[in-house]
Formats: C-alpha cells, sequence, structure tokens
C-alpha cells in the first residue's frame, strides 16, 4: 500500500520505522531536505523535499497512486491543510489521517472539524497517552494496561517479583489453585518472548507477564495473589505537557487529587487558570528538595512527563527510592526504556509507541477492507509480540464454530486466543468455547504480521 | 566497520558472477566449443563455491550498514568481480597471460572497451560472448542487480546504490530499494531486446546482435569485427547511434515515460544539453570531415556515429578518426570528458556535472562582478544545495588530481604523447579508443604489464566514480575507532 508521511519529526520518524517494517511503499515529506536526507539513509522511504500543504509537492510524492496520508508535522493547522489538500487530490482513494494536539482543538469542535476536512481520523499522541496512563492509575499493579474494544476486555501487565507466589508453578497448577479464570497469553523472560500454550508451562520469578480476564476476575485474581494494590487517591504529576494537562483533567473528573510541578511560569500560570481543582506548583521538579517539600512521600503515583526521556528516568529513580508506590516515566525512545527497566523502573508510556501502534492497525485494516479487519493493535515487548482484535462480521472457514481444543491444532506456531467478546461480554475461551460470527476476537501473535483472522490457521 | 556484512555481500556477488558465467557456457555449448564450455562451467562452479562459501560464513551478521560499508562493499565487489571475470579466458587459453585477460575483464566490467586483443576472429565464440556479456552486467551494475533478485535490501541498501550508480545526486525512483532495481533492470533489459531485434532485421547475425548489443547497452564497445560497426550496413550504423544515445540518456527518464509523465522527463535540463551537445558537434565535425567523405550524407553518418560513440563513451567506431582533421580529432577527446547523462549506462564526467559546474562558475563570476549580490544556482527546475554544488566542484578536483597522476605512472611507456594522453583520458573516462596507437585500429597490446595495472585501476576509478576505490584503500576507513 502506498503511503506519505508528511513531517520527519520524532513521530515522523518512527511512523516511517514502523510502517516500513510492515511493507508499505512509503514516501517521506519534509520541507527540510535534511531531515528527508536522514531518513532515506536509513529507512526504505522515497523522500519529497516541500511543503506538505502545497498541490505541488503533493503531487510530486504521487498523492494520486497514494492511499492512506498522514500528517504529523509540529503545526496542527499544517497537518489539517495537508490533509484536506491530500484529500481532494487523491479524490477519493487517500485516506486521511492528522495529527491534532492542540487541547483548544480536542474538544466537541473536533468531530465538526474532522467531517468538514473529510479526515478519516485525527490522532492526539497525548490524548492516548493520557488515557492509557489513567487505565494504569486505576490498577497500579499492573505495569502496563492494553485494552481493547471499549474497555470491555483488559490485557494487563504484571512483572513476578522474587517473592510471588507465582514463582515456579505451572500455567495447570495456576488454574487449579486460583479459581479464577485467568489467561497467562505472553510471558517476556530475558531477551525472549514466549507465548505459552500448554498446560506445563512454569511460570518465574522477574517474568513479565501478560494476562486477559474479565475485569471483574482480574481484581480477584491479583488479590489471591497479593498483588491487588488501591487505586491511586494522590498523584503527583511532573512537567505540564499537554498529556499532564489531558491526565489531570481525567484524573480529577474521577475524584482523584492531582498536583502538577512546572518549572515555566507562563505554562503553570496557563494550567492554573484551565485546570481549577488542580494544585499547580511553579517550581524545579529536578531538586529533590522540592519534591520532599509537596509531599512525594504521601503520594500514591508519581507520573514524570517532562520533554526530556533522560530528566523523567533520573527522577522516576529518585521517586521509587522514596518508596512512591507507583512510579510511570513517560520515555520515547525505545532504546532508553530497555535501560529504564535494567535500572530497576518498570512502568513506562511512550506517545510515540501509542501513535505507531494505531497508525499500523489503520494501515493494516486498511488493506484489508474486506473479511475480518484488525480493529485494535498493540505492540508488545518491543514488537516482539502482537495482540490484535478482529471483528468477526461473517464465517471465517477454519475458524468461527470450531471448539478451541479442536482449533487450537490448526493454528500456527506462538498464536493465542486471548480472548473473546460477545455481546460486551468477555469469555476467556476454554476448551469447548468457539468463535462465533458477531464476536470480537483478541488474538496473541509471535513473530507473524497477521491482517485478517483467517491467517492465524496453520494452512490456508 | 561492518566486515561480516562486506564479505557476506561480496560473497553474493561473487555467487551471482558464478550463476551468470553459465550464459557463456550455454553459448559455447550451442557453437559446439566443448572445451571452452567446460572451462567455463569449472570457473563458475569456482565462483559458486566462493561466494556461497563467504555467504554460509556470515549468516546471521548484522545487516546495518553506513554509506562507508556501501563504498567498500562496490570496490571489493567490483575487483573480486574482475579477478574472477579474467580466469576464463587465461583458462581456455584465449588470452594466456592473466594480466592481459584481466585488463580485458576490467575494461569489459567497466564498460570501457579498450582491447589487448590483436586477433579478434581467432579468439573462440565462448569467450568473445563472455567479453561482451560483462559489458551488459557492469552497464548498470551488478549491485543493482543482485538487489534485485536477492531479497535482502533494507533502507540501508541505498548506500550500495548510491555507492555503485553514475552521478551527482542517486535517488530512488520507487520507494523500496530492490523495486527500484527491479525497475531499472526491466528498463535495461527491454532496451536491449528492441536493439537485438533492430540488428537482427538489419540483416546481422544472432551471435553477433547479441555481440553488438551488450556493447552498445553497456556503453562499452568490444566487437567481434576488427572493423567494429564499420563492418556493418549504413542502416545499422544510423540504428546504433540512436541505441548508443538511448542508452546514454538518464534510466529515471524512462520510467517517467512509463508512468506517463512524459512533461516533466522532457523538462530535463541534463537531457536537452545532451541532445544539444550532440547536434552541435555533430554538425561541426560533419563540416569539418567534408573533404575527406563522399558526400554530405556520409559525412554526417560518420561523424554523428562517432560523436554518440564517444559522447556516451562507448568506443565504437566506423571509421578510423585518427585519420580526421585535428579540430575534429579535438573535439572527439574533449568529448571523452562529458560523458553520457547521470543514471545512465554511460561513463565520464556526466552531462550534469558539466552543467552545474558552468552554473556555479556563471554564479562566481557574477559575485565578483556584484559582491552583495545573492544568487542561487538552479539545475532541473530546483534550487541547487551548496551541499550538491560543493560535491561536485570537489569531485571534479579529485578527478583531475587522480588524471595527472595517471598521466604521470604510464608517461614512461615507449608511445608519443598522445598516444598516452588519450589512452589515460579513454580508459579513465571508460571511453576505449583514444589517438595514435591506442586509436579505432589499434590496441593496448603494446603498453607494459605495469601500465596495464595502472589503466584498469584508472577504469575502476572512473566507473565507480572514484570515491569508493579510493575510500577503500584508505587505511581511517578500516581503521576502528
Amino acid at each position: 500500500m502506498k503511503i506519505i508521511v508528511c513531517g520527519c519529526g520524532k513521530i515522523g520518524t518512527t511512523l516511517l520505522s514502523a510502517l516500513a517494517s510492515e511493507g508499505h511503499d512509503l514516501c517521506a515529506l519534509d520541507k527540510d531536505p535534511a531531515a528527508v536526507a536522514e531518513v532515506t539513509n536509513i529507512y526504505d522511504v522515497i523522500g519529497v523535499c516541500g511543503n506538505g500543504a502545497d498541490c505541488e509537492t503533493l503531487e510530486d510524492a504521487g498523492i494520486r497512486e497514494t492511499d492512506l496520508f498522514i500528517a504529523v508535522t509540529g503545526s496542527d493547522e499544517l497537518n489539517m491543510l495537508a490533509c484536506f489538500l491530500a484529500g481532494r487530490m487523491g479524490a477519493g482513494r487517500t485516506h486521511t489521517i492528522a495529527r491534532i494536539r492542540n487541547p483548544e482543538y480536542n474538544d466537541a469542535s473536533l468531530d465538526f472539524m474532522r467531517r468538514e476536512l473529510g479526515l478519516s481520523l485525527a490522532i492526539n499522541p497525548e490524548l492516548l497517552a493520557a488515557r492509557e496512563l489513567f487505565d494504569i492509575l486505576r490498577m497500579p499493579s499492573a505495569v502496563g494496561i492494553d485494552a481493547f474494544s471499549g474497555r470491555s476486555f483488559e490485557m494487563i501487565e504484571l512483572i513476578l517479583k522474587d517473592d510471588s507466589v507465582l514463582d515456579g508453578i505451572t500455567l495447570q497448577e495456576l488454574r487449579n489453585t486460583y479459581q479464577a479464570t485467568v489467561l497467562v497469553c505472553t510471558v517476556q523472560r530475558g531477551d525472549e518472548v514466549l507465548i505459552p500454550r500448554s498446560g506445563t508451562f512454569t511460570l518465574r520469578a522477574g517474568d513479565r507477564i501478560g494476562i486477559t480476564a474479565a475485569p471483574s476476575e482480574i481484581a480477584k485474581f491479583l488479590r489471591q495473589i497479593g498483588l491487588l494494590q488501591k487505586k491511586a487517591r494522590r498523584v503527583m504529576l511532573l512537567g505540564g505537557s499537554r498529556t499532564a494537562f489531558y491526565l489531570a483533567k481525567l484524573l480529577t473528573a474521577s475524584g482523584v487529587s492531582v498536583k502538577i510541578i512546572e518549572k515555566d511560569p507562563a505554562t503553570a500560570e496557563d494550567l492554573a487558570e484551565k485546570l481549577p481543582g488542580v494544585s499547580i506548583v511553579l517550581g524545579d521538579g529536578a531538586q529533590q528538595e522540592l519534591l520532599l517539600e509537596e509531599g512525594l512521600r504521601e503520594t500514591d503515583a508519581f507520573v514524570a512527563l517532562t520533554g526530556m526521556d533522560e530528566e523523567n528516568i533520573l527522577i522516576s529513580i529518585y521517586a521509587a527510592s522514596q518508596s512512591v508506590p507507583k512510579v510511570i516515566s513517560k520515555i520515547n525512545r525505545d532504546e532508553l526504556s530497555s535501560m529504564a527497566e535494567k535500572l530497576g523502573l518498570d512502568s513506562f508510556i511512550s506517545p510515540r509507541r501509542i501513535i505507531s501502534d494505531v497508525l499500523v492497525q489503520y494501515a493494516r485494516a486498511l488493506e484489508n477492507s474486506q473479511g475480518t479487519a484488525v480493529e485494535t493493535l498493540y505492540k508488545l515487548m518491543d514488537g516482539r509480540a502482537e495482540a490484535l482484535e478482529f471483528r468477526v462480521k461473517e464465517p471465517v472457514e477454519g475458524v468461527t464454530d470450531i471448539p478451541i481444543s479442536v482449533l487450537g491444532k490448526t493454528l500456527k506456531e506462538n498464536i493465542l486466543i486471548a480472548g473473546i467478546i460477545r455481546n460486551r461480554k468477555t469469555i476467556v475461551p476454554g476448551p469447548a468455547d468457539s468463535i462465533l460470527p458477531g464476536d470480537r476476537v483478541i488474538v496473541l501473535a509471535g513473530g507473524h504480521r497477521l491482517s485478517d483472522l483467517g491467517d492465524i490457521l496453520a494452512q490456508r | 566497520m561492518n566486515h561480516k556484512m562486506i564479505l557476506r555481500t561480496a560473497g553474493l556477488i561473487v555467487a551471482l558472477e558464478g550463476a551468470l558465467l553459465l550464459l557463456p557456457t550455454l553459448c559455447a555449448v550451442c557453437y559446439s566449443e566443448w572445451r571452452i564450455a567446460l572451462w567455463f562451467l569449472v570457473t563458475a562452479a569456482i565462483a559458486g563455491i566462493l561466494g556461497l562459501g563467504l555467504v554460509v560464513l556470515t549468516r546471521g551478521c548484522d545487516r546495518t550498514i553506513y554509506a562507508k560499508e556501501g563504498f567498500v562493499i562496490v570496490a571489493l565487489g567490483w575487483i573480486l568481480m574482475s579477478a574472477i571475470g579474467a580466469l576464463p579466458f587465461v583458462f581456455t587459453g584465449d588470452i594466456p597471460a592473466y594480466h592481459d585477460a584481466f585488463f580485458e575483464t576490467v575494461s569489459g566490467l567497466t564498460t570501457t572497451g579498450a582491447s589487448i586483443l590483436t586477433d579478434i576472429p581467432a579468439m573462440s565464440r565462448g569467450c568473445l560472448f563472455w567479453r561482451s556479456f560483462t559489458h551488459w552486467i557492469g552497464g548498470m551494475g551488478v549491485l543493482v542487480l543482485m538487489m534485485a533478485i536477492v531479497p535482502d535490501a533494507n533502507g540501508r541498501s541505498i548506500h550500495i546504490m548510491r555507492a555503485e550508480m553514475p552521478g551527482p545526486v542517486v535517488d530512488k525512483i520507487v520507494p523500496r530499494v530492490r523495486d527500484t532495481a527491479k525497475i531499472l533492470y526491466l528498463m535495461y533489459i527491454g532496451l536491449t531486446l528492441a536493439e537485438v531485434i533492430f540488428l537482427l532485421t538489419g540483416g546481422m547475425s544472432l551471435f553477433e546482435s547479441f555481440i553488438h548489443t551488450f556493447g552498445t547497452a553497456g556503453t562499452g564497445g568490444f566487437s567481434s569485427r576488427p572493423e567494429s560497426i564499420g563492418a556493418f550496413s549504413p542502416y545499422i550504423q544510423w540504428g546504433v547511434t540512436v541505441f548508443m544515445l538511448l542508452f546514454g540518456v538518464n534510466f529515471n527518464l524512462y520510467y517517467l515515460i512509463l508512468i506517463k509523465r512524459v512533461k516533466s522527463a522532457l523538462r530535463s535540463e541534463e537531457l536537452w544539453l545532451y541532445v544539444g551537445l550532440f547536434v552541435i558537434l555533430t554538425g561541426v565535425i560533419a563540416w569539418n570531415i567534408r573533404p575527406l567523405t563522399a558526400g554530405i550524407g556520409e559525412s554526417l553518418r560518420l561523424a554523428a556515429f562517432q560523436v554518440a560513440s564517444i559522447g556516451t563513451t562507448t568506443g565504437y567506431a566506423t571509421t578510423d578518426f585518427n585519420l580526421w582533421p585535428n579540430l575534429a580529432r579535438m573535439m572527439l577527446l574533449l568529448l571523452m570528458f562529458v560523458g553520457g547523462c547521470a543514471g545512465s549506462t554511460a561513463g565520464g564526467l556526466k552531462v550534469a556535472r558539466i552543467g552545474i559546474l558552468l552554473k556555479s562558475a556563471g554564479k562566481e563570476l557574477n559575485r565578483l562582478r556584484h559582491p552583495r549580490s545573492v544568487n542561487a544556482v538552479r539545475f532541473e527546475g530546483k534550487p541547487l544545495s551548496e551541499e550538491t554544488r560543493a560535491g561536485v566542484t570537489n569531485y571534479f578536483a579529485l578527478y583531475a588530481l587522480l588524471l595527472a597522476g595517471i598521466l604521470i605512472m604510464i608517461g614512461g611507456e615507449p608511445f608519443d604523447m598522445e598516444t598516452n594522453i588519450s589512452a589515460a583520458i579513454s580508459c579513465f573516462n571508460n571511453v576505449g579508443p583514444g589517438f595514435s596507437s591506442v586509436g579505432p585500429t589499434g590496441g593496448y597490446a603494446g603498453y607494459s604489464v605495469w601500465a596495464k595495472l595502472v589503466l584498469s585501476a584508472a577504469m575502476l576509478l572512473g566507473r565507480l566514480e572514484i570515491y569508493p576505490i579510493v575510500l577503500s584503500l584508505t587505511p581511517s576507513t578500516w581503521r576502528k575507532k
């Protein structure tokens, strides 16, 4: 599929990298020749230098044959205009996606604007990141949460500490000992990612596991294994970025007390005006004294959201050392998050990864407009595994109406049916369950690129 | 420096050459030259084992390469190709001395067409085929071929492509390197087949049609006749003139035409400069050589052919232009420097570089006249970046320096100055024939072993546009930081 990415900044580069590994024909567009040269030297893409909102440049980039146009320049207005032109020039063929992150546009008027500009999708990485953070803060035991299909189904990630009761028990024993119907979907052990399919698989301390269950079951299970933490009531946010703004709004709406530490007076002033009920502190969060004075030790959760990955990591380490129960850091660069993990941090959030997951999913769904398209996609464990949600519109030969116990034998290696959502109810699939038309199915896949539900079968 | 990836790619190239050696084997079998076929098969086996051995030894290596590795891969690949490609000539006894065979193979792969052979009709068909086929391989480039075939390419492969493709700026024509390589080769094969069919309809035998098409396609110039294209009818001579010119055009323009963007293709400044140069020089030379020919028709045909042949650095001849007046000969000598368009199979400095050099010299003059004036150099409808402009002038400086070095190194050879100077210029620009003793009726057989090695190096430097070879020979490229 032919895709143009307009804007080769941080997000643009991440997108190019993710979409190039998906095998799309990519064109990178930026007005800075150096940025274009840089991406064409690293990724298998063609570069065009120019203004994305200029018809001639779009023509040069081959807009008429393009299936998807993604505008992620630093300016919301440019993104909108570029997408509008691209949509018109592509004459109905081109889908357009714009990054719109200014909170002023992200209110009720967004839908109207999206419709009038003919945008297929408006994405706001900061808002998506805030939602993910909000989910984690509701369930602090998890180090990561991936929500599917309107939150009726979640996959939560846990880290098994050295004293975990799960150390050394097999999945079979897990099922028998704890009555909860949970499914262990992924296990990251060292640098390996495993998708356990047999009951004899043994869990070990140090594993990072992904489990799925119905929302009510998860709490029960966490209590049984002694990992349940209460929802965070007092949260401290470091840095008054857009993510912090959206998160503070979500948190205060659910009755959590929020404190934001911001060092820029103008930003702090602005936040104070827009966020009544949130306490804004003007000061440098890198000063430990200031954090202690503002009650770091008494908070339930600390979230580092400054623009600098390095600063976030260092201050998070300090917060963890002051025994704050839950510490989350925003880390945009993937290589840094694996280093931070070695330094003892466990919860990260990356707006860049979130946005690239959304767009990879969009491109895959577009590629496969018939049949069972991908509705949600999460890359797990540095992209070595994927969790996908499919909507089964019509019967799929060899997949639907077949009990899991039989279906399991015909699947490819490293594929697991992690959940079925039927009439808004979550089913953790047992041997007798089967996939029916109309369901939504969550599939875990390691090392495969799935774009259709039928792709899970070994022979097709 | 990623040594393993360099070795792996070199292995792939050698293995690919092994596969390509099966074609002359087939040709020898067709003409019942059983002994020749056997030796080609042996060479193919050697190349195959060596190449696949390297690939197996370096399996699972890190594929990340940078511009530096791209240059080294190309230089090493071409030297290995030449060294192995020379073997069949020695094995079969057609060219007994290895240094002669090496010179001939380098001349073939770099699409120069300079030959040390004195008795072409005595050669076996298999060897003649291989000798011309190296032109075809070297024309578009063996690494580009490798990228089209081996599903190994990633974003970094652009570095290899840039190092092998001639021209000041090399860019992909479609997003993926592999698809770009495929499209280039498909267009190349298409044009090649068109010429084979044309020559067949002109009454040439199948074997000679292929030989001369390979020579034209790669802008090489090896022929199976001592008289070169002069041995054929005027119809064929005009046809070959057109095909030589076609192969000297930037292949990206053909792609633009294929995707129906004819207008953008015709807007190319380089193309018009190239066509203009051809028309003007043909006119001047035709007028200059009029007294030597039977009429204006013949003098136009001879002038057009020679200008196209030298201008695209092919090196075919239809007449002994050694006998032409001095003005015509001087123009041909200078034309050797110009070469074809960037992104074509031709050698030389490339018309684009000449255009950019002229324009930037004009800018400098303007700056001297009006020191405060601000003006940008535009080329191909776009303002030229300072980087590209500096790249071209620096390339020209290095080019002049190396040419001086080559001239000095072969200066001691027992020939007149005209021979030595034209030999160096001709080899460095991948033309083939020069003047005086190395003219269209002469050859390079008389040069010493040393001079043959120097000239082989000159041809490789010229084909790969200097940097890959020079960088590979610089110790700091290899040193660990």
